[in-house]
């Protein structure tokens, strides 16, 4: 589990650049999707040009949770499911960080399923990258919640019974406000979903099919002209990204499917929400300090 | 009290120090809001004052009790037995009758009650009260009021300050639509003018101490005290779920926080709600988690993270009846271990617990104040019965206790690292710049100084022993243990958490005996406090008291961490796990047990 002794470049106050922002060497094997996506990452955040020590990397458990380890900004390497509602709490507790969250289709459809519904419900300012490659990698395959059925894993060695979740269709029904899809072979489209994700107010989902060499080599072919599929785009002059049913319908579309924006709204964040009520309830108690509106309570008490 | 009497000669005046008055009916009955009342207007008079209840496990509906005793003088325990019962049905009078005293007064609806008249251990009296309510409140109220008429009754009974009661409605009234106010005098003066004398032989009135009035006491129920010594410790962020008895806390935070600019947020589940909580934290926000034994358990993967990472917290826990469901609304102390032990792998975190409702105030706040100076998870135990219990307390020194939250981004020199393994770890939240540009990595694999991954085995030692060592540190920072009563002699019993007044009491009474005998309450529980062993040395028998399971071995939790610490076969252990508070008799009873009174005479 050890990782290469660390020694990231120095970083410069005000200056963001790739070399800044690199850390340990990623611990995935050669060959991984994984390492397109952390390098359209830097890439992503050179171009944002944000403050470094306000960019917060944030993972849960899996191959691509070790995501932080690799990106010098704050990082925090949380437990495996719990990553969404760990950022949720980063994001709210502080209006002035970029929370990004990364992690896998066991950690967010799996044992994080439920996280991610109510993440999206409450619309928590921040981007979650799901890299999505159909099998538990770290663990050395078995089944994931979008391993496909017929898959040959050591949990199902006779081929996966279980119908697979549809990404988009439950990242659509989370309430999530931004909700995208990529294809970790695709680098400037990858760029492009981050930005605009980094950019939305509030829960912006992006699903990248990052391919496990290892496990499940070629899942992905489908969707990368370079291996003969196709990568299609969603043409957002004839799809109306607010429109739910179209997004909708775009899920249901037959492997591989389209790669874009399905779904983009404006809706408050429960940033926006909460700090509203914060400054309606001080105005209302008369901006007093803490120990007067304390004291005024315990007088109550009396 | 009284001597049952038939005699119809003029009531006279009784002088008492204190009462214990049980109000026995349906929890829709708004028994609890009497029984507020009363605690309220006890601690304006600068009583001392203690509350019981019980209420159902059902959504509405229900037999309930509320219990207050009130009077003059230390009050340390709501009482094995009442004086005063109150009946507002049958079932009411079946099920209580047994804990009224001999010669104690029976106050029964006779609407509703038929007692039996061939039981003449009690003096009875029957009110109508549910006609009489109807009456006065004109009919269309159901038998809705009647627990003010009651209220009346009393009031007539104890010779209670009615201006300053009359004020409490106000209060409690005054805001909301104007016949609310109206009919709630009209019940309660239905029942102060109730000719009571008619059918009781005499009045009560508390003793008055002189020099008491003016002391500025304030009346609540632990998880209110709880949450202001959260506020108060500088919490403004927090999540939860609900679950019985915490909710009652995540409903106040939820309606407090955002007066102080905080949020606290209502999660999806227990998981959600700790892992937010650490999220808060770990973004500069020392912040609060809590729930009830089954949501704590959901919490303990996480709990170990913020160990392993080295993030401050606060976790509550309102014990109930264990294990799984078990009693929700009964009390016990079974989650001891689990506080100490729950997260897997070795975990060293801080655990304290509340030893009454005052305490619960300054246990909250210096959760905080530790979690902070150490970076690391502290609990804070308290139970279903400080939960709900009404007491009153000095009011406190706010000038001196508040504590304001500050966010620390100060910039850290190129040397910082996250997990030094030279001083205790100082957080360094996301928008601190870290000289040199090297930003520190929190998580929960084993780690170096620098937060990132280390499978080294020396490291893992190096990392576990820090991690422990600071736990360590705050015992060598405690204040000596307080002893009660004396300091050598036959037996020490020891307890933790909401048993403190009913040891207090009985150590108390056996002292009055002539039995040497003292008390100590332990409140820091991990770390315990370092001079224990010398203390227990100076004891022929220490007794821990604890409403948990005696365990497969014979012993209670704290008794067993006690044994395996000290090693000392003195150490006994008295259990009880039948959902109720500790009666004075129950602990003399394990007293004698373990050291029985002709050791005292010889």
């Amino acid at each position: 589990m050890s990782t290469a002794s660390p020694s990231p470049a120095k970083a410069e106050r005000g200056v963001l650049t790739k070399k800044s922002l690199q850390a340990d060497h990623p611990t995935w094997c050669p060959g991984c999707g994984d390492f397109a996506v952390l390098a359209a990452y830097y890439k992503t955040l050179e171009k944002l040009d944000l403050p470094q020590q306000n960019i917060v990397t944030l993972a849960g458990i899996g191959c691509s949770s070790r995501f932080p380890y690799f990106v010098n900004t704050h990082g925090g390497h949380f437990i495996h499911g719990r990553s969404l509602p760990f950022a949720s709490g980063v994001s709210l507790g502080r209006d002035d960080l970029h929370v990004f969250v990364f992690g896998g289709d066991g950690d967010g459809f799996s044992i994080g399923g439920n996280h991610l519904d109510h993440a999206g419900r409450k619309n928590f300012r921040l981007t979650y990258v799901i890299m999505d490659n159909f099998v538990y990698g770290l663990t050395k395959k078995q089944t994931s919640p979008t391993s496909p059925q017929g898959f040959k894993s050591k949990t199902d060695p006779w081929g996966v019974f279980d119908r697979p979740t549809n990404p988009m269709r439950k990242l659509l029904s989370s309430g999530a406000t931004f909700v995208a899809r990529t294809h970790a072979t695709q680098i400037r489209h990858m760029m492009e979903m981050y930005e605009r994700a980094a950019k939305h107010d509030g829960f912006s989902v992006i699903e990248i099919l990052s391919e496990c060499v290892e496990f499940n080599k070629g899942a992905f072919d489908a969707g990368n002209p370079r291996k003969g599929g196709a990568f299609e785009l969603i043409d957002e002059t004839a799809h109306d990204v607010s429109d739910m049913a179209a997004a909708l319908a775009l899920a249901e579309e037959a492997w591989p499917g389209k790669f874009g924006v399905y779904y983009e709204t404006q809706q408050p964040t429960k940033n926006r929400l909460e700090k509203d009520l914060v400054e309606a309830t001080r105005a209302k108690v008369g901006h007093k300090s803490d120990k007067e509106l304390l004291a005024q309570i315990f007088a109550s008490m009396r | 009290m009284p001597h049952n009497s038939a005699n119809p000669i003029p009531a006279r005046e009784e002088l008492i120090r204190d009462a214990v008055i049980r109000l026995a009916g349906n929890s829709q009955d708004g028994i609890q809001s009497i029984g507020g009342f009363l605690a309220r207007l006890a601690g304006r008079n600068a009583q001392e004052v203690m509350t019981y209840m019980t209420i159902p496990a059902t959504i509405s509906g229900g037999p309930s009790i509320f219990q207050v005793r009130m009077g003059t003088g230390e009050v340390l325990s709501a009482g094995d037995e009442a004086d005063f019962l109150l009946a507002f049905y049958q079932h009411s009078y079946e099920d209580h009758i047994g804990f009224l005293k001999e010669g104690g007064v029976l106050l029964y609806d006779s609407d509703h009650v038929e007692p039996d008249a061939q039981d003449t251990r009690f003096v009875k009296v029957g009110v109508p009260i549910s006609a009489l309510t109807v009456e006065a409140l004109g009919g269309s109220s159901r038998e809705k009021g009647k627990n003010l008429f009651a209220l009346g009754l009393l009031s007539r009974i104890f010779k209670l300050d009615v201006v300053k009661l009359r004020a409490i409605f106000e209060e409690r009234f005054g805001g909301k639509a104007e016949d609310v106010l109206r009919n709630v005098n009209l019940a309660f003066d239905a029942g102060f003018s109730y000719p009571i004398d008619n059918v009781l032989d005499r009045y009560f009135a508390f003793h008055s101490e002189e020099g008491q009035e003016g002391a500025a006491q304030v009346t609540m129920d632990g998880n209110t005290a709880l949450t202001l010594g959260l506020i108060a410790g500088g919490v403004r962020h927090g999540a939860g779920y609900p679950i019985t008895p915490w909710s009652t806390i995540m409903e106040m935070l939820r309606q407090q926080l955002p007066k102080y600019g905080g949020v606290f947020v209502q999660s999806e589940d227990e998981l959600a709600a700790v892992s937010m909580a650490i999220g808060f934290s770990y973004a500069g926000r020392l912040a609060v988690t809590g729930s009830s034994g089954p949501g704590i358990s959901l919490k303990m993967e996480a709990l170990g993270w913020a160990t392993m990472a080295e993030i401050p917290l606060v976790v509550i826990n309102i014990q109930r009846g264990g294990p799984s469901t078990g009693l929700p609304t009964n009390v016990e102390q079974s989650d001891l271990l689990q506080a100490i032990y729950g997260s897997h792998g070795d975990c060293p975190r801080v655990v304290l617990a509340a030893e009454n409702v005052e305490d619960c105030f300054y246990i909250a706040r210096e959760a905080c104040q530790i979690a902070r100076k150490y970076s690391v998870p502290v609990f804070v135990l308290s139970d279903m019965s400080l939960a709900s219990r009404i007491e009153a307390f000095d009011e406190p020194d706010l000038e001196a206790l508040m504590i304001e939250p500050t966010l620390d981004t100060e910039d850290r020199p190129e040397e910082f690292k996250p997990y030094d393994l030279s001083r205790v770890t100082r957080h360094a939240p996301p928008g601190t710049w870290i000289e040199g540009g090297v930003f520190p990595q929190v998580t929960g694999l084993e780690h170096d100084e620098s937060g990132h991954p280390s499978a080294n085995p020396q490291m893992h030692e190096k990392m576990m022993k820090k991690r422990r060592a600071k736990i360590q540190q705050i015992a060598e920072d405690l204040p000596p243990s307080q002893i009660f009563g004396d300091s050598e002699g036959e037996v020490l019993v020891v307890g933790w958490g909401s048993t403190w007044g009913p040891i207090r009491e009985t150590v108390i009474r056996e002292r009055d005996r002539g039995r040497k005998i003292g008390h100590l309450q332990i409140r820091f529980i991990n770390p315990l406090p370092n001079d224990l062993g010398e203390i227990f040395n100076r004891y022929e028998s220490i007794l821990v008291v604890e409403m948990n399971d005696e365990g497969l071995y014979g012993y209670g939790q704290l008794a067993t961490l006690l044994r395996a610490r000290y090693c000392n076969p003195a150490i006994r252990s008295l259990t009880k796990t039948d959902g109720l508070t500790f009666k004075i008799k129950e602990i003399m009873l394990g007293i004698d047990a373990v050291s029985p009174i002709q050791a005292t005479t010889r």
